[in-house]
């Protein structure tokens, strides 16, 4: 951290909290950094903090304790410096349905300060890079899911910003749009060198789009880091074996080398190994050697879920709220 | 100059919704029709009231109608405002440096300057159904003013109360507790002569009351202080209006 001249965050969270007029505490104490031009994930399931934590991020709302840097502006003292560097692309898309593509997209410029005599020319390549050309001068009204989130994306990028915010970006889209949406988000890192901010419910979203990312749970940032290095933490694999005598297993399992932990778990017995690969010979053999026959093996390489399970003591389900749905956004 | 620049940009926003929306015109355009029609038949024979100070009702009923369509108009501002903010536009344009002033300045122009076109249409059929008014051409396009104040300041306030209710429901349930009664405690259907002496007192406060006033002074063309003395009243009701709608942005971003 104390490296000389270390290239400034895109991004500092510090000690966020917020609690709702209704006295829902939507965050309690949220931090994170985003470096520039990684992907950066905010994961978590509904109602934990994501959506709360970015609004308050694109100055939309005020935190009730904390604070936030952009760029080196002051999220609270200098908001006006904020919005001239971030996208913001929320969930409730934004656009105006009445209008057409290409009118949304030129009052997005005119608001954000492009300098007139360019935003023709920037809203042109904007809609060539999102493929909605011919769209253009049609009713947004009439776009289909996909297009709307991809002129949506394209809102966000019109004035060039260095952080772009997605809240949600593919929550309600088919699996096919999905995809392209994640092929997007990749080239405009790769292209634009900029950095994103996502929040998803959906660990394989996570997983396979964020660089680095954030465990949010009941308004807390509960881990923090590269998924693989998340992953690797809680302890490699897991093997799931079902014996002929668990009681006697136990014990046998967890002084093998190499084995983190082994819990039972109905009647088959859950082991966290570092590398399961290498371990499942030895767990067989010993507990044969000892008597124990092993009726059924089946290695699970290590999922965010587990990380999740692991940091939260919960199961994922991004459908459960924890703590009530985000109050007072009503 | 961000904050015109921004107005004038959202402006045009409202005003292209609005062209492309034909049963929006069409409404705007038979509308006068029903009112002149309508309410200047039914109390066409009140002028006989000793008191009336014009000789036919729809001389007298033009100016209030005018001043009515412009409350109506106004008031039903907000709705779009609630629309926007359900959509996610509001926010979408919060993350923006937009000024926040312009935003609502944007809402009460496109009110006022559909006011001012709807209240031309009323002022062209009250001419054709027979109202004569007597300071000319110019004292009846006067009339435009305390129109358009009037709409500018209800364009404003409806879009606060829009920012602090944030539902439908609740902007109608206003609306319609307080567009009769308040068009009822003015002199736009009634001469304030004939009114019983506490509504005449409540209408000395009431902004709806000085839009007509004025209005009706504007075509009678014979009292201009009048006229002006309460567009300077409605200008300050917009200034009002305009600040509360304003600081209800502060208030939004302090609730969502």
């Amino acid at each position: 951290m104390s490296t000389p001249t270390p290239p400034m965050p895109a991004l500092i969270a510090d000690q966020l909290t917020k609690t709702y007029r209704n006295g829902v505490q939507a965050l309690a104490g949220v931090s994170f950094q985003v470096a520039p031009g990684e992907i950066f994930g905010l994961l978590g399931p509904n109602g934990a903090g994501k959506s709360t934590t970015v609004r308050i991020l694109a100055t939309l709302t005020q935190p009730d304790g904390g604070s936030a840097r952009i760029a080196g502006h002051d999220v609270m003292t200098d908001p006006q410096a904020v919005r001239r560097t971030i996208g913001y692309v929320a969930q409730a898309s934004g656009v105006d349905r009445w209008a057409k593509g290409r009118e949304n997209l030129v009052l997005q410029a005119q608001l954000q300060r492009v300098p007139a005599e360019k935003i023709d020319a920037r809203v042109d390549e904007l809609l060539a890079w999102v493929n909605l050309t011919e769209a253009a001068n049609r009713l947004v009204n009439t776009y289909s899911g996909g297009m709307k989130r991809r002129l949506d994306i394209a809102m966000g990028l019109v004035h060039s910003p260095s952080l772009l915010f997605l809240d949600e970006p593919t929550t309600g889209l088919d699996p096919e749009t999905r995809a392209a949406l994640w092929r997007d988000l990749r080239r405009l890192r790769e292209e634009r060198g900029l950095s994103v901010l996502l929040t998803t419910h959906y660990l394989e979203e996570a997983d396979a789009m964020c660089d680095r990312l954030a465990i949010v749970d009941h308004g807390r940032v509960v881990a923090e880091g590269r998924p693989e290095d998340l992953k690797r933490t809680i302890g490699g694999d897991r093997v799931v074996l079902e014996t002929s005598d668990v009681e006697r297993a136990l014990p046998l399992l967890r002084g093998i080398p190499g084995v983190t932990a082994a819990e039972p778990e109905d009647r088959a017995i859950t082991v966290r190994v570092e590398h399961a690969p290498s371990v499942s010979p030895t767990l067989v053999a010993t507990l044969a050697q000892n008597g124990v026959a092993v009726t059924s093996l089946t290695v699970a390489r290590t999922t965010l879920d587990d990380v999740y399970l692991h940091h939260t003591g919960h199961r994922f389900d991004a459908e459960a709220v924890s703590g009530g749905k985000r109050g007072g956004r009503r | 100059m961000s904050f015109v620049a921004d107005s004038w940009h959202l402006f045009q926003r409202h005003l292209l919704a609005t062209l492309r929306l034909p049963i929006w015109i069409a409404i705007t355009l038979v509308q006068p029709i029903i009112w002149l029609g309508l309410f200047g038949q039914l109390f066409r024979r009140v002028v006989d009231i000793p008191g009336f100070e014009t000789t036919t009702y729809i001389e007298f009923l033009t100016p209030g109608v005018v001043v009515m369509n412009a409350l109506f108009g106004a008031a039903w501002s907000g709705m779009g405002l609630i629309n926007d903010l359900q959509e996610g536009v509001v926010d979408r344009m919060l993350a923006t440096p937009v000024r926040r002033g312009a935003l609502i300045a944007a809402r009460v122009l496109h009110a006022s300057f559909t006011i001012g076109i709807q209240s031309l249409i009323i002022l062209a059929l009250g001419l054709a159904l027979g109202a004569h008014f007597a300071s000319g051409i110019l004292g009846a396009l006067t009339t435009l003013i305390p129109a358009m104040l009037l709409g500018a300041a209800f364009a404003a306030l409806s879009s606060g109360i829009a920012l602090m209710t944030r539902r439908e429901e609740t902007l109608i349930a206003i609306v319609n507790f307080f567009g009769l009664p308040l068009s009822f405690l003015s002199a736009s259907f009634m001469s304030a002569a004939l009114m019983p002496d506490w509504v005449r007192a409540i209408s000395t406060v009431n902004p709806v009351n000085w839009a007509v006033t004025a209005a009706r002074a504007a075509v009678a063309g014979n009292d201009w202080t009048t006229v002006w003395v309460n567009c300077a009243l409605l200008a300050a009701v917009v200034i009002a209006t305009g600040f509360f709608a304003t600081q209800a942005f502060r208030a939004y971003r302090r609730s969502a």
